[in-house]
């Protein structure tokens, strides 16, 4: 008894650098929404292509992206051409332009094209606040009943969509755009 | 050289960085400026981590400053203003999180450790002082004078040794 007593501080050594082991690979800036599994906040905003009125209700009925996005972040020029594929490929995406004005907005779904089913328009960031947001590009998965399931914060790629988001749209088949890239890095 | 260019220089060196965040609020009432400074320093800003939103020049910060205001001079309470805030940014948002089930041990951890290592410690020291070592016997004491006797260098070893 007195002889495995010897053993405690190296059973503590090894509980508290196993703890230290697993805390290298946890990502600090990784922070779940406190919204994951609560209904999508209510709001009440226009629409930023046809000013009519919308409402969460507006928003359900099918999993959709809800991405927030701005035309000063800088990230959501570099996320939009795998957005674009997203909504080709059948995902329902729904924009969230996060402190922004609807002009300029509008004119860069214009020249970038539009990925968006609907755009809530949250000019002074309340949609934001209610949702969490602290910056833009996020990305929330909402089921059809309206019902956070998934915050993803940064950029949406192939990468994010395996790993995170495409469980969530089973039924939908997102082709790969490696090989087209991989192709074009040999040309 | 002339003059602008070197002016122009010089504003180049200005340390932007280093400017603390410099945002007048008006207070009805001056105890709801002393709450704002308190809250405003519990607060962490959600975007850079490990700053509070007194002290962080974020976008975010700012705009949780300034609603912090609006609850305020609305008449919410503390526990009011903390709890719309985690129910948006998460226990992320507090440096003093509540205590609940996910938190406890961060709350009590340290405590019971310190209990259960003074513990240990008194239960340790109370052993040591209660072994009184047994006085020897005469025979035991002779053995003792023999080995010693044998193992002391006569002086004439020691000088002989290099």
């Amino acid at each position: 008894m007195a002889r495995l007593k010897l053993f405690v501080p190296l059973v503590a050594f090894l509980v508290l650098a196993g703890f230290l082991f697993k805390g290298l690979s946890l990502d600090p800036k990784a922070l779940p929404s406190a919204l994951v599994g609560k209904p999508f906040p209510a709001f009440l905003v226009s629409e930023l292509h046809t000013d009519r009125m919308i409402s969460q209700r507006d928003i359900t009925g099918e999993p959709a992206l809800i991405n927030v996005w701005a035309t000063w972040c800088y990230s959501c020029r570099v996320e939009h051409p795998y957005l674009i594929d997203l909504a080709r490929a059948g995902i329902k995406i729904i924009g969230l332009n996060y402190k922004d004005s609807p002009g300029p907005a509008r004119q860069w779904l214009e020249d970038l094209g539009d990925p968006y089913q609907l755009v809530l328009s949250d000019i002074n960031g309340t949609v934001g606040l209610d949702l969490g947001v602290y910056g833009a590009p996020e990305t929330y998965v909402v089921d059809r009943h309206g019902v956070v399931q998934h915050r993803h914060v940064g950029v949406v790629d192939e990468r994010v969509w395996q790993r995170d988001l495409a469980s969530y749209f089973a039924d939908v088949v997102v082709p790969s755009t490696s090989e087209s890239t991989a192709v074009e890095g040999i040309l | 050289m002339n003059r602008r260019c070197i002016v122009l220089s010089l504003l180049l060196m200005l340390p932007l960085p280093a400017w603390p965040v410099i945002e007048t609020y008006d207070f009805s009432d001056t105890s709801l400026e002393t709450r704002y400074h308190a809250l405003s320093e519990e607060l962490r800003c959600p975007k850079c981590q490990n700053q509070n939103i007194a002290d962080s020049d974020a976008p975010i910060s700012r705009d949780l400053r300034a609603l912090l205001h609006t609850q305020l001079e609305q008449g919410a309470n503390d526990a009011e203003i903390l709890g719309f805030m985690v129910a948006r940014y998460g226990d992320f948002v507090r440096y003093r999180p509540a205590v609940d089930e996910n938190t406890v041990i961060l709350w009590y951890g340290p405590g019971i450790v310190a209990v259960i290592g003074l513990l240990a410690l008194g239960l340790h020291l109370r052993k040591q002082s209660s072994v009184t070592a047994a006085p020897m016997t005469p025979e035991e004491r002779e053995a003792l004078g023999r080995q010693l006797a044998k193992n002391t260098p006569t002086p004439i070893d020691t000088e002989k040794s290099p």
